[in-house]
């Protein structure tokens, strides 16, 4: 099975039905993806396939072929975008935040707050209470102002 | 116990004709198109099948057409984020798009397809009441042929459909626009995305009003005692009152059969009291 993984080309021998987020993990050595509910409810597994977020735990490896996948290990550009996730508050435990992380790089920028959390209802997490991780997102993808104070209470 | 992927198998067919050829020769396979409902299945080991039918490769069953006569046609393995994200599907069936952005977060949006949603068949598919209230029509394909199902005939049962163990969905046929009298739609649940319907509602008012209704029996149904209510000009709560007729809701770990029937009366005085007036408004979103 070959695809491009974080944008080195790859070829990895799996069955076609093992979940992407396992040939990542197990096949790939790449351990950011995390693993939290393994039924597409809590996001933590988003990883970019042809650049849509998706939930590894729910995806064959079978059509990653040909495609281009991205992990955590793998996003450029979003520095800005995982430090505010630090000075924000937007991690606690931190198994959600690779996929929070990953989900948030897709957003436009400039998003409103509803746009921000429209984005994101695909991944839960059970310790911030979420407004850290929306003040992060808003401080670092734009948002406007308007988004950075609302998402601030 | 979560089901060894290495025991399943997966055949690959690059075109439909070969996709029906193996249904039919090699049954029984299990069709898989985004996987969202299948994978969840797999990762409970409550999935039975172990030789599964990749549909991926079939793009002549991606993609979403408007018809020249307006209606739509609508590929089987379009996603919900297409849906969402049409124009053409924004313009003709609004209250599909609304529904689509309420089908699981985005991460389910760029995988779960429309015929996945309701080949799975599930009372709460989010597609179903708003296809219903459109008169919306499945083609099935085997390699004997076309069929075209009404979806209001295609759901047979609890999870089950009319579909036979050889034939798959090629497309979703939305005849000629659907836009005539205003539409309404809307999803209850616990969380905006990603909650499995308490009761999804779709309305339309016209001459002849159209109501349709998910997680509220054992199929997504259309309230044809309470379509004919209004159609004679009854007062509303006579309609409500017969949509109790039309609907039969269990309790479950979601909800009571009691909330659901108050929901849904309160669904239906709420499509007739934001659509009074003539004035086309938009499908509402929450
Ligand atoms: C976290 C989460 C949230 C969800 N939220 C919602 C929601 O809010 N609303 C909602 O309605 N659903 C929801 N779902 C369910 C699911 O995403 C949808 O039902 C989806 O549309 C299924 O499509 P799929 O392509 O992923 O199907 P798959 O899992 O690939 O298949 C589902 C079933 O359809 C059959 N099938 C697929 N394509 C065809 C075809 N072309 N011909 C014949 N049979 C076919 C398969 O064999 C299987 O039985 C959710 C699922 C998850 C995991
Ligand atoms: S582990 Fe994939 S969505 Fe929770
Ligand atoms: S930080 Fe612990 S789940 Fe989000």
């Amino acid at each position: 099975m070959r695809f491009t993984l974080n944008g080195k080309p790859v070829a990895v021998d799996a069955p076609p039905m093992k979940r992407l987020l396992d040939v990542l993990r197990e096949e790939c050595g790449l351990t950011g993806t995390k693993e939290g509910c393994g039924e597409g409810e809590c996001g933590a597994c988003t990883v970019l396939l042809d650049g849509a977020p998706v939930n590894s735990c729910l995806v064959p490896v079978a059509h990653a072929e040909g495609a281009k996948v991205t992990t955590i290990e793998g996003l450029r550009g979003h520095d800005k975008l995982q430090r505010a996730f630090v000075t924000e508050g937007g991690a606690q435990c931190g198994i959600c935040t690779p996929g929070f992380v990953v989900a948030a790089s897709t957003l436009p920028r400039g998003a409103s707050l509803e746009a921000v959390q429209e984005g994101l209802a695909g991944n839960l997490c059970r310790c911030t209470g979420y407004a850290g991780i929306y003040r992060a997102v808003a401080a670092a993808r734009g948002g406007g102002k308007s988004a950075k104070k609302k998402a601030k209470r | 116990m979560k089901t060894a992927a290495s025991a399943l198998h997966l055949l690959r067919p690059e075109s439909p004709a070969q996709a029906l050829q193996w249904m039919r020769e090699r049954a029984p396979l299990q069709p898989l198109a985004g996987g969202t409902d299948l994978y969840v299945a797999l990762n409970f080991g409550t999935c039975p099948a172990r030789a599964f039918l990749d549909l991926s490769r079939l793009g002549a069953w991606r993609g979403i057409k408007v018809e020249r006569d307006g209606g739509l046609r609508i590929g089987a393995l379009a996603t919900f984020a297409e849906i969402r994200d049409h124009k053409g599907v924004a313009k003709a069936l609004p209250a599909l798009c609304a529904a689509a952005r309420e089908i699981g977060g985005a991460q389910i949006q760029n995988r779960a397809t429309i015929a996945g949603n309701l080949a799975n068949a599930s009372p709460a598919a989010d597609s179903a009441p708003v296809l219903l209230a459109a008169d919306a029509v499945v083609e099935l394909v085997s390699v004997s042929g076309v069929r075209r199902v009404p979806v209001a005939e295609f759901f047979l049962g609890y999870r089950r459909t009319a579909l036979q163990p050889d034939e798959l969905i090629q497309a979703v046929v939305i005849p000629t626009p659907p836009r005539a009298g205003q539409w309404y739609f809307r999803k209850v649940g616990t969380r905006a995305a990603n909650a499995i319907s308490k009761v999804v509602f779709c309305g339309v008012r016209g001459p002849q009003p159209r109501i349709a209704l998910g997680s509220v029996g054992p199929v997504p149904l259309r309230a044809r005692r309470a379509e004919a209510a209004l159609a004679a000009g009854e007062p509303v709560e006579t309609a409500v009152a017969a949509l109790q007729q039309d609907i039969a809701p269990i309790d479950d770990l979601r909800s009571t059969a009691e909330y659901r029937r108050f929901v849904a009366a309160g669904l239906l005085r709420q499509f007739w009291e934001r659509t009074a007036s003539p004035v086309r408004r938009p499908v509402r979103r929450r």
